[in-house]
């Protein structure tokens, strides 16, 4: 394989590093944060043209197979660089509020960006594990960013700490797997194991860890400690960040692991992400009821629906990956219009921090409170809102696969779940207004209200017309193999 | 004759003892670093013993990144210790707890 295949296929990573680089050197010389943003956004672009440009029926393979660029690579890189665009725009006017918008900010999106990338496109757990690593140091970074807010710093430390026992288990797992296959490329992993004269004990053995740090990267219960923590103390624009880009990082590293390396273990890990997918369900759903702090409420939701996107993966089918990858797309425009909204409507001093906070926005701001019916419909998963089809297309997929009571629990799970996203509806629409709501911003800026919208309202045109959505995604799950 | 099954033993109980360390302290953020560290170190046990064991260098290398991202980790470590000492005049486990309802 000649230079110029390898830098092709590794082209979009590449740009990436050079940007990053580029944009923290430029942040210490150059004070107008403007160009940055700017410069940030152009990378994006160029890098989506770039992974664009890759063939999506073939798998290439660069570097002894460290990476690997095929279908699934294309479909989340392409959704990372889009959802890490539609932070940038939502977080600028938040950060300049605050003080905090600086060259750091966007060389750290850009190097954890980098960290995503590598893990998506990894076919060896090296190169996934120094993916991993590049992503959760950016992000401790990154939550530890606002630093003279004590909530920032202890949310830091919990991340720091809970994140480093994660990467601690896989490792512990990859080490294991090392000496059982005596090899680190995951499809030799895979063909090793095959090999029926090893114990199987020891394989789950390793198995085991492996999925447990893949839970808690994902903050799947019962390994949620830090999600609450972390959504509550950062600043809104690094919660809105950590709470969609990595998610796409995270679902790779499950289906490279598991699907492509471990998929001899099927029946084991199966019985592991149905049981987490049940906690995590019920454990989100039940617990958001009893929040007062939109932000934990949300980090809460958030747990719910990373069980949903394992029950569609603990099916272990195409259809069941197809699920849970159109799951994770929606779930994280979804995320991203929430949290759009929580700074559209956060002014200078004071950032919406309460549910209450809400009241009185259906008299005061009807856009602004259509805008929040849409999104928390969508959440709750509410037809005509693409939520819905999301919802329904996982318990589709789990019902075809003969798992009748899963597919119960989780409906069950969603309807506990629309009694606290609807009760914030009822906040907007029907309280009567509190004195918080006054102080909030007349005008914040306009790109801002612009991208909101547009961003909102597609959760309801996708919703109307969800097949083409699907397609991508059952594509991109049949290529995998 | 020291086997391999010895060293993994080894890892084993390193790693146990990192974790108890993370979860039963409640003293000092310092410790739990530390506790960091020594799970970083039980698995380059582990990654060497089986690396001899099998006659297959990739595993010493994969210690080697290990090195080189435990030593990252911990700067940023200290990095939001300091952070904390700052915001909260103390290192203290149980002084660091605002973010609980």
């Amino acid at each position: 394989m000649t230079l110029s295949t390898l830098l092709t296929i590794a082209v979009p990573e590449i740009i990436i590093l050079i940007a990053a680089m580029s944009v923290l050197l430029l942040g210490v010389f150059y004070k107008n944060t403007t160009s940055l943003f700017g410069i940030t956004q152009l990378t994006l672009l160029i890098a989506a043209y770039f992974t664009a440009q890759l063939p999506i029926d073939v798998k290439l393979t660069a570097f002894n197979e460290m990476f690997i660029a095929d279908s699934l690579s294309m479909f989340l890189k392409l959704l990372s660089y889009f959802a890490l665009s539609l932070v940038l725009i939502y977080s600028r006017s938040f950060l300049q509020s605050r003080n905090l918008h600086n060259g750091e900010f966007y060389a750290l999106t850009l190097f954890a960006l980098l960290g995503i990338n590598l893990i998506i496109s990894s076919y060896h757990l090296l190169s996934l594990y120094m993916g991993l690593e590049l992503l959760s140091l950016s992000l401790y970074t990154l939550v530890a960013f606002d630093r003279n807010r004590p909530e920032a710093t202890e949310a830091a430390m919990k991340y720091f700490v809970l994140g480093a026992v994660a990467s601690g288990f896989l490792l512990y797992g990859f080490s294991i797997l090392y000496g059982i296959t005596g090899s680190l490329q995951i499809a030799e992993i895979s063909s090793r194991l095959a090999d029926t004269s090893i114990n199987p004990v020891v394989i789950s053995f390793a198995l085991v860890f492996v999925v447990v740090g893949i839970a808690f990267k994902f903050g799947a219960a019962p390994f949620q400690l830090w999600v609450p923590d972390v959504y509550q103390g950062s600043a809104t624009p690094i919660t809105m960040f950590i709470s969609s880009v990595p998610k796409f990082a995270s679902v790779a590293m499950l289906i490279r692991l598991l699907f492509q390396g471990l998929d001899h273990m099927v029946l084991d890990w199966q019985a592991m992400l149905l049981i987490m997918a049940i906690v995590s369900m019920l454990f989100g759903n039940i617990t958001a009821i009893a929040q007062t702090k939109i932000k934990r409420l949300l980090a809460y939701s958030a747990i719910s629906h990373v069980g949903f996107m394992f029950l569609g993966l603990a099916t272990g089918t195409i259809t069941g990956i197809a699920s849970a990858l159109m799951y994770i797309a929606v779930y994280v425009v979804m995320t991203l219009a929430s949290f759009g909204l929580i700074i559209h409507l956060s002014n200078q001093g004071k950032e919406l921090d309460q549910i209450t906070d809400f009241s009185g926005l259906g008299k005061q701001k009807p856009w602004s409170a259509f805008l929040l019916l849409l999104i928390f419909l969508s959440l709750a998963g509410i037809p005509p809102t693409i939520g819905f089809y999301a919802k329904f297309s996982i318990i589709q997929a789990t019902i075809q696969f003969g798992w009748i009571w899963p597919a119960v629990i989780a409906v069950m799970s969603a309807l506990i779940g629309i009694f606290y996203y609807l009760r914030i509806i009822k906040v907007a629409y029907f309280d009567e207004p509190g004195k918080n709501l006054n102080q909030v911003s007349k005008s914040s800026n306009n790109e801002l209200s612009v991208t909101l919208s547009i961003n909102t309202i597609s959760l309801l045109i996708i919703g109307l017309f969800p097949s083409s959505l699907m397609d991508i995604a059952t594509l991109t799950s049949a290529l995998i193999f | 004759m020291v086997t391999l099954s010895h060293y993994l033993f080894l890892g084993g109980i390193l790693f146990a003892i990192s974790i108890l360390g993370i979860f039963l302290n409640r003293k000092n953020i310092i410790l739990i670093l530390m506790a960091i560290e020594l799970m970083l170190l039980a698995v380059n046990i582990n990654f060497i013993a089986f690396s001899h064991y099998l006659g297959d260098l990739s595993g010493q290398i994969f210690v080697f990144f290990i090195l080189t991202v435990a030593a990252a980790e911990s700067a940023i470590g200290l990095a939001i210790i300091i952070l904390i000492f700052r915001n909260y005049k103390s290192i203290n486990v149980a002084d660091v707890n605002r973010l609980k309802e």
